[in-house]
């Protein structure tokens, strides 16, 4: 569904992605390791189309339409969404309409989502003002399942949340990836994870967020290009074993 | 030799637009008959109320008075505990007002408070009983239906000790007026305990020339909360409340909101004294030029100790236009607490990305940021009235974009 084509990308005059390439299929989850300013958060500012990476070569495609140079809500209304890592205040915006704007047409029951983000108190709270990082990230995916994206953007779901936090948080990511089957009466499980269709590009450095979702495949970002393509918890545990100097060492 | 600055731009004070030609307003005074029922009023002037924030049904208002023009047209009160009359009938019927009738402003400060000492058409006294909790706001409006009109208004406003109250007052005109003047004096009283919550919503017009002049004095243990909404073209306005914390442990709140439309002049701010030991002020001013030139000065001065004062004023500039925020802090004694943040720039690029990867498009973020940042929630306002904010806010914002 996303296929990544020979990307290079600059801010200004620095060059930040120098050439990745990478595929996504339905229903799949990508994990991207690497270590403080190798790229990560510029890949995916580039796949949702923020001003200031500019693509100079390669290109971006989306369920092969090419989405390369689409405006931001162009991409979002194909289903591209975003959890942030650093989201902004909207002042005099409450959070209860910024997801009734997330759900744009569909019907969304925006107390019923709360709850289950344990965010029913910051409904009439301007969004994300004053909330502590828990709560950012609670807001974050508060917005998205009502946004219900096909593809998930998640910048570190784990980066200033507590243990109790984690959990709920690993919950809610798994059930954006549809990987929160549960049997039902007309359909086996087979056929539920036939039909779902979500898929995940998910940046981590501690790789608690691996504890709550199946991960299919993981590759490390170093210095602006992909490698070191593995299974994501023996990519995590070779770093935590050896860093990324060592894993680096396939790059060349 | 030093280089010689050559700007010759003129201090904003001076602008030519400050001055207003009196002479060139009549003040023989327009009497206008008495109108029992609001909703007596043509389609047209009933809206015009309704933008200002007047409920023409009257519901949930324990009183309302209205001039049009130079004169009275309606007064009532429909609750103990809160007084509402006409000014001359209260001049009359007080022995002058002695304790209140120019003792906060000076009838020579100005010339406009001059006109209005001269040759007073109307306006409202409003006064509680002690103790009294009036929960429902008390409306006025003041109206002026004709061209090249200049209008004199003089409020008086009591709030005895430990009383409520909350006041609405709109002014605005007939749409078909062409030019005209407002002056208006408004002297406020907040007694001990008491508490105001004083609402002003101006819709004015391309061609009207506004001066209010108004003044407070809270006592101890009093809070004023001062509420400006100013939403829609006006040709200028110089307005600069000041309110004197005089008693222990007073406090204000002074919140504006202010949208300059192209060809408007607005010179709009407000002062606060710290006088009582313990005072506490707030000055919040949100303003947005969509190409008009706007003013914005604040001054909060720290005469006591214990005192607090912060200052905030926040423009966006929408179209070339100009906003010319001036914070000023001023402390007398040592122990004084004064700080203020300021920023004129332009709508968060961040901000709109953020909304766009929710599926906005551009102008849609940008107008939902913009309505954020007028928001009224910090006014306290009773809910009717702040669905009808909401909803001109909304109206403004359509013909901002």
């Amino acid at each position: 569904m996303l296929e990544v084509k020979d990307l290079h990308v600059n801010i200004g005059d620095k060059k930040v992605l120098k050439g990745v390439d990478l595929q996504l299929d339905h229903d799949e989850t990508f994990i991207l390791f690497g270590p403080n300013g190798s790229g990560k958060t510029s890949l995916l500012m580039t796949i949702m189309g923020f001003g200031g990476y500019e693509v100079v070569q390669g290109s971006i495609y989306l369920n092969g339409e090419d989405v390369t140079h689409m405006p931001i809500y162009e991409r979002a209304r194909r289903g591209i969404g975003m959890s942030f890592q650093r989201p902004p205040t909207i002042n005099g915006l409450k959070t209860r309409n910024m997801v009734e704007l997330c759900a744009g047409e569909s019907e969304v029951d925006v107390d019923a989502l709360a709850e289950e983000v344990n965010l029913q108190d910051f409904l009439d709270r301007d969004v994300n003002s004053g909330f502590s990082g828990g709560e950012l990230k609670r807001s974050e995916l508060l917005q998205l399942l009502a946004q219900k994206p096909e593809l998930v953007l998640f910048d570190e779901p784990e980066s200033g949340v507590d243990l109790e936090n984690m959990a709920l948080i690993g919950k809610m990511v798994r059930r954006l990836l549809e990987q929160d089957l549960q049997p039902q009466p007309d359909k086996s499980m087979k056929e539920q994870k036939n039909q779902r269709k979500t898929s995940g590009l998910i940046i981590t450095h501690t790789g608690h967020i691996l504890d709550y979702i199946n991960a299919d495949r993981g590759m490390v970002m170093y210095n602006g290009v992909l490698c070191c393509a593995a299974r994501p918890r023996d990519i995590l545990e070779h770093v935590r074993e050896y860093g990324y100097e060592e894993c680096v060492k396939c790059l060349k | 030799m030093p280089k010689v600055n050559q700007d010759k731009k003129e201090q904003p004070t001076k602008n030519d637009r400050e001055e207003v030609e009196l002479e060139s307003y009549n003040f023989a005074g327009e009497q206008s008959e008495l109108i029992p029922d609001l909703r007596q009023l043509d389609q047209n002037d009933k809206e015009q109320l309704i933008m200002a924030g007047v409920d023409v049904n009257e519901e949930g208002r324990s009183g309302t008075y209205v001039q049009m023009n130079s004169s009275k047209v309606h007064c009532d009160t429909c609750h103990t505990g809160v007084e509402v009359l006409d000014i001359k009938d209260a001049l009359d019927k007080y022995d002058n007002l002695p304790e209140y009738y120019w003792q906060a402003v000076s009838p020579d400060k100005d010339k406009y408070t001059r006109a209005v000492a001269d040759n007073l058409h109307g306006g409202y006294f409003i006064r509680t009983e002690k103790g009294a909790k009036i929960e429902e706001p008390v409306q006025s409006c003041l109206f002026i239906k004709k061209s090249g009109l200049g209008q004199n208004v003089h409020n008086i406003i009591v709030v005895e000790e430990d009383s409520e109250l909350h006041i609405i007052t709109g002014c605005t005109v007939s749409q078909d007026v062409e030019a005209a003047l407002h002056l208006g004096v408004s002297e406020i009283y907040v007694k001990r305990g008491g508490k105001l919550t004083f609402t002003m919503i101006h819709n004015w017009g391309e061609q009207i020339e506004v001066r209010p002049r108004t003044v407070a004095h809270v006592e101890e243990d009093g809070i004023f909360m001062n509420n400006y909404i100013m939403l829609k073209a006006v040709k200028s306005i110089q307005l600069y409340p000041t309110i004197y914390l005089n008693g222990d442990r007073s406090i204000a709140r002074s919140n504006s909101i202010i949208v300059t439309p192209p060809g408007s002049y607005v010179n709009s701010g407000s002062r606060v004294v710290l006088n009582g030991e313990d005072s506490r002020a707030e000055i919040i001013a949100r303003t947005i030029t969509t190409g008009g030139t706007l003013l914005n000065p604040g001054h909060i001065i720290g005469n006591a100790v214990p005192a607090k004062g912060h200052l905030e004023c926040k423009g966006l500039i929408l179209e070339d236009g100009t906003i010319h925020a001036i914070p000023e802090l001023e402390g007398n004694v040592a122990g004084v607490e004064l700080s203020h943040e300021a920023a004129v720039g332009k709508v968060d690029q961040e901000e709109i990305e953020y909304l766009m990867a929710r599926g906005m498009d551009e102008e849609e973020a940008t107008s939902t940021i913009v309505r954020g940042f007028l928001n009224v929630d910090i006014m306290g306002l009773p809910p009717e009235l702040k669905a009808s904010i909401d909803k001109t806010i909304e109206e403004a914002g359509e013909e901002m974009f």
